[in-house]
């Protein structure tokens, strides 16, 4: 078996494993797995409003998983990304309410405000990773924590005591009436084609500039980069900038299209740790994270239609991610069981 | 209100915030002194309340004032087989220790509401009626200052606490066993040379770090937040990862930390009714753990250094 076709097999076989056990926790706890799916499957195609739906959920998903994979590519591992989307989110609310301004300039402001929020809450772990080789994992969980707590101030301050900011201008929003139309009145937006625009864009700046090559290589092997010359300290920090940046567009699609608004959370959305799953399970391309986001907005988005449809919690496909990330992490294993199968069919043969 | 008052408010307050931390964190130590980084000590801490609120629930009847006690010895077991699979993952089949933490992490929440929602046909469990006892120690308390302080109406959960750093720090720095293990984390071909098992050393390791999280989850749960719901455990696993770096990967360390954070978070809680503090924001506070473990990491705050084989997994005969 080529090593390219492992690679494919390694991510399809985790998710048939993260299913199986998802059935027989069902099975154990009496519910029917075969019900179980059937709604998860209504609940992400049922008709053309749930597609819609499916889709406006995969959006963020896009965006929160190309940030971990950026990263990832250039060595790093940012489990920051929910804090950087919640910064973000903020941000891009904030621009939303604070000013009415032609569409035109108002809309790409409160983006671009999303996209910088995100990228300097990545810039301070970053900092630190270049300057005092702190590892950025552990920088990036307590920025997270942060990132929470001084939201939840801000819309306070911002709403005068309440617990949401109005909601934002027109003029910010990223709504089409085109698809909703086309999709009976969901709530897709306009969002999505940022997200794929964006996923050409990480493409580009990974294998078409000096830049993305620079932090490939950086990835690959930090003291062959430096004595290739070049500046490893400069491309940490920018790297998780960029990822950052990405994280903030995530949370711009809650602010600017789902939501239009941003209220204080009591925990994490989840989006931003779910990224890491989509990023492992895209190997880290900016096709792969399509594929991951695509699975994992499904799954979450269906999920919901669990608990009417055939009276299971919707925890249950949370579980599964659970399990798909712990086999996708212990990927090694899992090559090694497939490499004995492919060695055991030459010999039948 | 004067200082005195102030401060019998506070530090009494600010150690039974810290019992569930010092416990997580000296679970931390022991996984990540064997070279395990464990990231998911927060989902262990949530299995272990879960378990203890669902055992207390269930045997109250049972066994009567016991029960807290026996619901903690049931959340150690359930955290330990959980972390097994962190130490499968990580140990055995060579994953990405981070990743595996995450997964843990998540797992664990959604398994502990799935079963909720099962069980009781909510999203949280109902309250429990037999909750740990708080006492005056007898003649301690009476002493001045230092009685009201630490010895009047405390939880036999934070002697407990406290008692399990000690003998931690014993273990780690006293024993042949801490000597293999802090060896297994620093230079695992070292140590495998010499004949320790470094395999069955983390695995030990992280069993460890599983029990003394879920038994810091149910303390939390049963003494805090008496009942389980989906934010019981809302960052005190990465609080007490936070206080294990803070200090520096030591058992009195992490203690020494794991007080201080609690002595945070009970400000962040009964702030608001002293004067001076009630002036600060309490953003101010909520941030302040984990401002600080930035600056330590940062090494404003004297250097830390991690065990050097942390994270890395053990692959024999390689270089």
């Amino acid at each position: 078996m080529s090593n390219r076709v492992t690679n494919l097999l390694v991510p399809i076989v985790s998710v048939v494993l993260g299913l199986i056990v998802g059935a027989i926790i069902m099975l154990v706890s009496g519910y029917s797995p075969i019900e179980g799916y059937a709604a998860l499957w209504n609940g992400i195609f049922g008709d053309l409003y749930t597609i819609g739906e499916t889709l406006r959920q995969i959006t963020p998903y896009l965006l929160a998983g190309l940030a971990v994979a950026f990263a990832f590519r250039s060595g790093l591992f940012n489990i920051g990304v929910e804090g950087q989307l919640i910064v973000g989110w903020f941000a891009a609310a904030y621009v939303g309410v604070a000013v009415e301004l032609p569409k035109i300039i108002h809309l790409p402001l409160a983006i671009i405000a999303a996209a910088v929020a995100g990228a300097l809450w990545g810039f301070v772990p970053g900092l630190l990773k270049a300057k005092f080789r702190v590892h950025e994992v552990i920088v990036t969980i307590m920025m997270n924590y942060i990132a929470l707590h001084v939201t939840n101030a801000l819309i306070k301050t911002v709403s005068e005591g309440g617990d949401r900011t109005e909601r934002i201008f027109a003029s910010a929003s990223l709504r089409s009436e085109f698809l909703e139309n086309l999709t009976e009145f969901s709530r897709l937006h306009l969002g999505l084609l940022l997200a794929l625009i964006m996923v050409g864009v990480m493409w580009l700046i990974l294998e078409k500039t000096t830049l993305g090559f620079e932090l490939k290589a950086v990835g690959f092997n930090q003291n062959a980069s430096e004595y290739a010359g070049m500046n490893v300290n400069k491309n940490i920090i920018l790297a998780m900038v960029i990822s950052g940046a990405f994280a903030g567009l995530a949370g711009a699609m809650e602010a600017l299209g789902t939501f239009e608004y941003v209220s204080s959370k009591g925990g994490f959305t989840g989006i931003g740790f779910d990224g890491i799953a989509v990023a492992l399970l895209g190997m880290n391309t900016p096709l792969g994270v399509v594929f991951g986001a695509t699975l994992f907005g499904s799954l979450k988005y269906g999920a919901l239609n669990m608990p009417n449809a055939a009276g299971i919690p919707i925890e249950i496909v949370e579980i599964v991610i659970a399990v798909i990330i712990f086999f996708v992490a212990s990927g090694y294993i899992i090559r090694l069981l497939l490499l004995r199968a492919a060695g055991k069919k030459k010999e039948a043969k | 209100m004067s200082f005195m008052d102030i401060l019998y408010f506070i530090v009494p307050s600010a150690i039974f915030y810290a019992a569930p931390l010092i416990l997580v964190a000296i679970g931390g130590v022991f996984s990540e002194r064997s070279g395990v980084v464990n990231i998911g000590l927060e989902g262990l801490m949530v299995i272990g309340a879960f378990v203890g609120i669902l055992f207390n629930l269930l045997f109250a009847d049972t066994f009567g004032g016991m029960t807290p006690w026996l619901a903690l010895i049931a959340a150690m077991v359930a955290a330990l087989l959980l972390s097994l699979l962190h130490a499968v993952a990580s140990i055995s089949f060579r994953a990405d220790q981070v990743v595996s933490g995450v997964a843990i992490n998540l797992l664990a929440i959604a398994l502990a509401l799935y079963l909720v929602k099962s069980i009781f046909d909510k999203g949280q469990t109902d309250f429990i009626s037999e909750r740990f006892a708080r006492y005056n120690v007898p003649f301690l308390s009476d002493i001045p200052v230092i009685g009201p302080l630490f010895f009047t109406s405390v939880y036999n959960t934070s002697f407990f606490a406290i008692g399990v750093a000690v003998l931690a720090w014993f273990v780690i720095y006293k024993t042949p066993f801490g000597l293999r293990l802090r060896a297994v984390g620093e230079h695992p071909m070292a140590a495998d040379t010499m004949g320790i098992n470094v395999t069955r050393m983390r695995y030990v390791a992280v069993m460890i770090s599983g029990a003394l999280a879920g038994i810091g989850g149910a303390i939390y749960a049963q003494t805090i937040t008496g009942d389980f719901g989906h934010s019981t455990i809302n960052g005190q696993g990465f609080m007490a990862l936070a206080a294990m770096i803070f200090g520096k990967w030591h058992p009195l360390g992490a203690m020494g930390a794991a007080l201080f954070f609690g002595f945070a978070q009970s400000l962040s809680i009964v702030g608001s009714s002293i004067p001076y503090i009630q002036e600060i924001p309490n953003v101010f506070l909520l941030i302040l753990p984990y401002v600080l473990t930035i600056f330590a990491l940062a090494g404003f705050i004297g250097r830390a250094n991690a065990p050097k084989a942390n994270g890395k997994p053990y692959i024999k005969g390689q270089r």
